[in-house]
């Protein structure tokens, strides 16, 4: 039987970490986010776990880096000043291949920026962030359930892809708190981390690295890793599509933002303007076939963030200029409400077609609603 | 016929690729022959810097990990955290350890992380060309520092060790020499004694080894050992600097 509790989000991430069997966690203060640094505290106490308050976010995210090459679940969170100080570790990670999870309860920036929630971080999240070829698997959640539930999953697709997957939410998910049923956690049993640092007992010494200075060898490695980004651009896409089947405009938005326009979508059809929501959870690797698809059938799209547009460019690269691609969003710790969101496709929805710029290879052209 | 003398069982055949006189060479011996001597070959775990030791995971039969520059003590307390029956040591270099690298090792040391640490301190950069490092005397002429390092621009040599002695997670601290047999031999006592008291989980020990660098100090290889008995030990003199393993 599961237990219903009411928590805030970031106490969830913390009990999904601890129902996948993450036992070591390393982190430093920082705010909206240090529920959850508290909660694993307490809880890795209880379990005899590991927890390690660090000295900074660049010894945190190098102990995730031990304690992951030496076989164990390991999750370090932040918000985001200090995911910047953590890309360093992370692309070693992602070098090393080494399964890990990072949360960013990301906060508005630039800079020391404020407290408040934001999405300003969806290009560091899935773009790169450190240096060189890498991805992370990063999963937008949108709700303390979902906090909970892609947390503990989180660890399972790490380890299966030998990936550092980043939780990207924001100071709203991280703060509110909401019912949560906290569920057993299944998942398939993986095989054993033969490479994992353990002792080089009646084997072969284990070496974890990413420097490769033999010619050729480098190019290989991210040959390989690249590879096991196309695997997981197969296998791992989800994403939720609210009343898209009869959808004139589509409102693509992630997390916090989601939700707000879930709100917009039926206020929308309540006004006779049939909306329709495509809510991507893995952020990378991006949904972008069913954005394509339904640009098919819509007159335009719009995106809401809370940042100066930075998915927006992502749903530009699925829609490929099939139909426009519209952007509302708010910055520096503003969050969209929905009557904003609505005024916004009003404004839309009076936009003159002529006034648009000539779009090559448009399968539609933009109907005016009468 | 009886084998008296062989590279240790704890070390691969791999030739190493440090430059003629280099000390690095000398330092990986003494580990080797220290692990082999307290039977922890499987059960060693090693975290080489980022510098010439880079790659120090091809000469040793021991689970090794690279660490970014600097971070190494923080991977070190990964690993040991998720292993604490393990021996995990960190081999670091002066830019590794005492620049870049001072907020990692200052912490693990503080807390008192069981780990051994073998410092090699040859007051140069070696991978990168021979810059100035933290532990650059006043005078000496680097890369970066043409006309000698100027206390007034860029300040004084670290003395990280005497640093490290008066956190109280430190158990034992000695600074050593592999210049000649004699400081050879006690440097060996030293790093075996260094992981004693991570065997005996008593807390952070760390061996501090005066190295020589001779390519980036532009001497010989006999030059450069003698400069460290005749300049390099006024600044770093030998010694224990701490010892608290008997108490």
């Amino acid at each position: 039987m599961s237990e219903k509790v009411l928590m805030c989000g970031n106490g969830a991430i913390g009990e999904g970490a601890i129902q996948a069997g993450c036992r070591h966690y390393f982190g430093y203060p920082i705010t909206p986010q240090n529920e959850l640094t508290a909660y694993m505290a307490e809880r890795l106490g209880e379990l005899g776990g590991v927890f390690i308050q660090s000295e900074s976010e660049l010894a945190a995210i190098n102990m995730v880096f031990g304690a992951s090459a030496a076989g164990a679940r390991a999750m370090t969170s932040s918000s985001s000043p200090g995911i910047s100080l953590k890309q360093e570790g992370i692309s070693y990670i992602a070098g090393a291949e080494l399964p890990c999870v990072i949360v960013n309860v990301m906060r508005a920036g630039p800079g020391l920026g404020d407290i408040t929630p934001s999405q300003a971080d969806y290009f560091q999240a899935v773009k790169g962030g450190g240096h060189g070829d890498y991805r992370l698997i990063t999963i937008g959640p949108a709700s303390v359930q979902e906090l909970y539930d892609w947390t503990a999953r989180a660890f399972y697709l790490a380890d299966k892809y030998r990936n550092p997957v980043m939780i990207l939410g924001d100071g709203f998910l991280g703060q509110m708190m909401e019912p949560l049923e906290i569920r057993k956690i299944k998942e398939p049993k993986l095989p054993e981390k033969t490479w994992a640092l353990t002792g080089a007992k009646d084997r072969k010494a284990n070496i974890i690295r990413t420097l490769m200075l033999k010619v050729g060898e480098l190019e290989e490695h991210n040959k390989k890793i690249q590879n096991k980004y196309k695997r997981m651009e197969k296998e791992l896409i989800e994403y939720e599509a609210v009343l898209t089947d009869d959808a004139e405009i589509i409102l693509v938005a992630y997390g916090t933002c989601a939700r707000v326009c879930k709100e917009s979508v039926f206020l929308l059809r309540k006004e006779g303007i049939k909306a329709g929501l495509i809510r991507p959870i893995t952020l990378w690797p991006y949904p972008s076939a069913i954005i394509r698809k339904i640009s098919n059938n819509v007159r335009y799209v719009l995106t809401v963030e809370m940042s100066a547009g930075q998915m927006v460019e992502d749903v530009k690269l699925a829609v490929l200029g099939r139909c426009p691609v519209h952007f509302y969003g708010r910055m520096g710790g503003g969050v969209p409400t929905s009557e904003e969101i609505v005024k916004k496709v009003k404004k839309l929805e009076a936009h003159r077609p002529e006034d648009d710029q000539p779009l090559a290879g448009r399968h539609k052209g933009t109907k005016r609603k009468e | 016929m009886k084998r008296i003398f062989g590279r240790p069982r704890s070390m691969t055949n791999k030739p190493f690729h440090y430059c003629p006189g280099c000390g690095h060479g000398i330092v990986h011996r003494l580990i080797g022959e220290v692990i082999d001597e307290l039977g922890i070959q499987d059960k060693t775990i090693g975290v080489p810097p980022v510098g010439c030791a880079v790659v120090m995971y091809h000469y040793f039969n021991v689970d090794m990990t690279e660490a970014a520059h600097g971070r190494t003590p923080a991977v070190a307390t990964g690993i040991k955290r998720v292993h604490p029956d393990k021996v995990v040591f960190t081999y670091q270099g002066d830019g590794d350890l005492a620049a870049i690298g001072t907020g990692e090792i200052i912490h693990a040391a503080n807390r008192g992380e069981r780990l051994t640490t073998i410092f090699v301190n040859n007051t140069v950069y070696g991978m990168t060309g021979g810059q100035m490092a933290p532990t650059t005397l006043i005078s000496q002429k680097t890369t970066t520092t043409p006309l000698g390092r100027d206390a007034r621009l860029i300040g004084y040599p670290i003395k990280i060790s005497e640093m490290l002695a008066v956190t109280d997670g430190t158990i034992y601290i000695e600074r050593v020499a592999v210049n000649k047999p004699a400081n050879i031999i006690k440097a060996k006592k030293a790093i075996k004694k260094a992981f004693q008291v991570q065997l005996e989980d008593r807390g952070f020990s760390m061996v501090e080894v005066l190295s020589q660098c001779p390519v980036n100090l532009a001497m010989t290889p006999q030059k450069a050992a003698e400069w460290i008995d005749n300049t390099l030990t006024k600044t770093y003199p030998l010694g224990v600097i701490k010892d608290k393993s008997g108490d």
